[in-house]
């Protein structure tokens, strides 16, 4: 049974940016709780500032008003409890580094033994399926190689939150499937609660047990929707269930209108 | 507009900090002048024309030097660039005729030219030759493969591949290595006056210096610092024009 | 015969007369024309490399070579440690780089040459001096090479830096400067050509000892021989910098190198 305290909390959080041509809202007046051991995902129409979201909760940018908790305790930086994965593999793994020394770096300044963080590299690097791949560089590897390091990367941290920003979006259809059951793979097996954002339909509602649908600028959640397909997914047959076609539909509905009109209200879920 | 601010505060800040060093006695004010004294001095040569003939020779010389240099490397980097066998022959004599200092070829120049200006122009069209070789080699190398089988194909002559192929596909390399050059030009005929004496700025640095003249050195060290703003200006302004239709992506580093 | 077709034998006897056709073609007619010129000024390549084994295979090896070079190694690795330690500094605070930008710009456009008077006039003649001025104009492309390279540094590798949690001296050390290496590499070879050319200027002024002061030495006393030969070991010095240069930054840079040649595969 899950722990039902909820793990993240982000209440009315809004952000502004200031332009040359005047503000930018953002991230309008958003509001969304995530229990331990949940994963969310949150889509939206282009631009409708998911990664501005994202960051914020990450610590990475400061709201201009809001509030995000984690654990109980605001978030004022980066946390130790939360692991990014970047959309742009290529310039967030260093190419400098093997890819062990990728995997590993963050994990230096923890003050752990070297078997210790030997071993979790190891098993950061298994998990993902690229044992072989450690003493090589990430501009060796394909694509979808890469990001599975940049996964390794983040759950070798030992977060508590995995924080994922259209990670799979660079990447071709097929990796990107093997990748999308690598992630509730490690979700199902290490209980990492999840926030996944993404602007594929399809890949949110396999991947989700919660979606949070946003509007368009500025942004807040239109709905939050409850994913009731079963907790064992498969591309094959899950994406064919008529359950997966209704919610993918009524998440599209949502967005194409999202995308015409000004934000709604939060509506209730069908 | 902040940093136009932030600069200049940073050039005021500068003079002060210069004459505050002199004033406090950190230096003697004769090694080290007061900034007032140094504008002054150039105030005042600014109005005499022998200081400008001296600027004017220094400019002829670096400009001939630079015609040279590029006219020559033009067509041999476009013969070496073009026929492959050529590149081949000719790979390691530049590579080891290149990283040979211009200065080594001072005295050479001296025995051959005596202290004249013909000895500073070799030492100026040695240096300066190079940075416009290597990047015209660059520039022929970099044709389009599909835009030259298409030439070729449309049966264009010899002449007109030239004009509409390597022409357009080489300038920016050339104004790039025509850059490189100018900057290592000036350097070199300032350089020959103050060693051969050519008369010229160079050689009034050296004379100012055995004189003991330290106004007069420091106020040639703002002039030609200004110069060598001034070419590289020019020179940056001429390349990206050639830029701007031009969206080839080269390293300007061609060594 | 197409070059599937050759044999390993014969691909290196033509790899081979490329590379030394033209330069023996070039000695064997430098022979040629001084034998039969008047010119003084023209020495045989023989009696270049008699006066080379004579002049510096001996004393002069250890009492001109040796100190000179030790002066140019060391300004380079003053002028680096300096350089890429400012150049971190100014790169990383903006306020400071817009502060200094004029500055820096005017002083990388004086013609390094020009610095040496300056120097001599602040310093004088000491041992220290003509490291100073090799180091004055030494400086100034690895300072505003790294200062670039800084600067640009990558806001996705800063931020995922950040989301790590990475502590300060770790991410100069780990991120920053291997991330600016490649811009700071352009700058250490641009200071060594300045560096030579400032150690043979410097000793051709400032200096009774050193190659620079020896080759002028010789052709003030038309030594003519002893000056080309002098040219000559100043030309092997480049080379030598060059290829050195280019082992190094091949090591250091295999990274880079190989990153470019997998996005452009």
């Amino acid at each position: 049974m899950p722990d039902s305290s909820p793990l993240l909390r982000v209440e009315h959080l809004r952000k502004v940016y200031s332009a040359a041509q005047g503000d930018i809202e953002a991230v309008g007046d958003l509001s969304f709780t995530m229990n331990r051991g949940e994963l969310v995902c949150i889509v939206g129409p282009s631009g409708c500032g998911k990664t501005t979201l994202l960051k914020c909760v990450a610590g990475l940018l400061r709201p201009t008003s809001g509030l995000v908790e984690m654990d109980g305790s605001p978030v004022t930086g980066p946390s130790p409890a939360m692991a990014v994965v970047f959309q742009e593999y290529g310039r967030s793994l260093y190419p400098w580094l093997t890819v062990r020394g990728n995997v590993e770096l963050p994990l230096r300044h923890k003050k752990l033994s070297r078997a210790v963080r030997d071993r979790i590299v190891a098993d950061a690097l298994e998990a993902v399926g690229l044992p072989q791949a450690a003493r090589n560089h990430p501009w060796q590897l394909s694509g979808g190689m890469q990001q599975r390091v940049a996964i390794a990367r983040a759950i070798a941290y030992q977060p508590e939150v995995l924080i994922m920003d259209e990670p799979f979006a660079a990447v071709d259809a097929q990796t990107r499937a093997d990748l999308e059951d690598l992630v509730r793979t490690l979700h199902r097996t290490r209980g990492i609660s999840t926030v996944f954002v993404t602007h594929d339909i399809d890949e949110s509602v396999y991947l989700g047990q919660r979606v949070l649908i946003l509007s368009n600028s500025p942004t807040r959640v239109r709905e939050d929707l409850a994913i009731d397909l079963p907790a064992e997914r498969d591309q094959l047959t899950t994406r064919a269930l008529p359950r997966f076609t209704e919610l993918r539909t009524h998440i599209y509905e949502h967005i194409r209108r999202a995308r015409q009109g000004p934000a709604a209200a939060p509506q209730s879920t069908p | 507009m902040r940093r136009i601010l932030l600069g200049g505060a940073g050039l005021l800040g500068f003079v002060a900090v210069w004459h505050l060093v002199p004033t406090l006695g950190l230096v003697g004010p004769e090694y080290l002048p007061y900034p007032a004294e140094v504008f002054a001095w150039l105030a005042q040569e600014l109005r005499d024309l022998a200081f400008w003939r001296r600027l004017r020779l220094t400019m002829t010389s670096w400009a001939i030097g630079l015609a040279m240099a590029t006219l020559a490397a033009v067509v041999l980097g476009t013969a070496v660039g073009t026929v492959p066998f050529l590149r081949r022959a000719t790979h390691t004599t530049v590579e080891f005729l290149r990283p040979v200092p211009s200065v080594a070829l001072i005295p050479l120049a001296v025995l051959m030219f005596g202290l004249q200006m013909r000895a500073a122009l070799f030492i100026i069209v040695y240096a300066a030759f190079w940075q416009v070789f290597v990047q015209v080699i660059y520039g022929v190398a970099d044709i389009d493969t599909v835009a030259r089988d298409t030439a070729r194909s449309f049966g264009l002559t010899r002449r007109e591949r030239l004009r509409y192929l390597v022409l357009p596909t080489a300038l920016p390399y050339l104004m790039t290595g025509l850059r490189l050059a100018a900057a290592v030009a000036l350097i070199l005929a300032v350089t020959a006056e103050m060693v051969i004496g050519n008369p010229g700025l160079g050689r009034s640095i050296e004379l100012s210096r055995s004189a003991g003249d330290a106004v007069g050195v420091y106020g040639l060290v703002v002039v030609t610092g200004l110069l060598g703003l001034l070419v590289n200006a020019m020179f940056r302004f001429v390349e990206r024009r050639s830029l701007a239709w031009h969206q080839s992506v080269r390293s300007e580093e061609a060594r | 015969m197409t070059a599937a077709r050759r044999s390993p034998a014969t691909r290196i006897a033509v790899n081979a007369a490329f590379a030394l056709g033209l330069p023996v073609l070039i000695v064997v007619l430098w022979g040629l024309w001084s034998a039969r010129s008047a010119n003084r000024f023209l020495v045989g390549p023989l009696a270049v490399l008699d006066a080379f084994r004579r002049t510096w295979i001996g004393p002069a090896f250890a009492d001109d070579v040796l100190p000179s070079l030790s002066r140019l190694a060391l300004g380079l690795l003053a002028s680096i440690v300096l350089g890429v330690a400012a150049g971190v500094v100014i790169g990383r605070l903006r306020r400071l780089r817009e502060l200094l930008e004029p500055l820096l710009e005017f002083f990388r456009a004086i013609p390094p040459p020009v610095l040496i008077p300056v120097v001599m006039l602040l310093l004088g003649i000491t041992g220290t001096t003509k490291v100073v001025i090799i180091v004055s104009g030494a400086i100034w492309p690895i300072l505003l090479n790294t200062i670039d390279g800084v600067r640009s540094t990558d806001s996705v590798m800063t931020e995922t830096a950040d989301s790590f949690r990475i502590p300060r001296w770790q991410r100069l050390w780990s991120v920053v400067l291997p991330a600016a290496s490649p811009r700071i590499m352009t700058g250490v070879r641009q200071a060594m050509s300045v560096a030579l050319i400032l150690m043979v200027i410097s000793e051709m002024f400032a200096s009774s000892s050193g190659l620079g002061y020896r080759i002028a030495y010789f052709q003030r006393n038309y030594l003519v021989a002893e000056m080309w030969s002098g040219i000559l070991l100043l030309g092997l010095i480049g080379v030598a910098l060059a290829v050195v240069f280019g082992l190094v930054e091949r090591r250091v840079l295999r990274w880079y190198h190989g990153m470019r040649e997998a996005t452009h595969a």
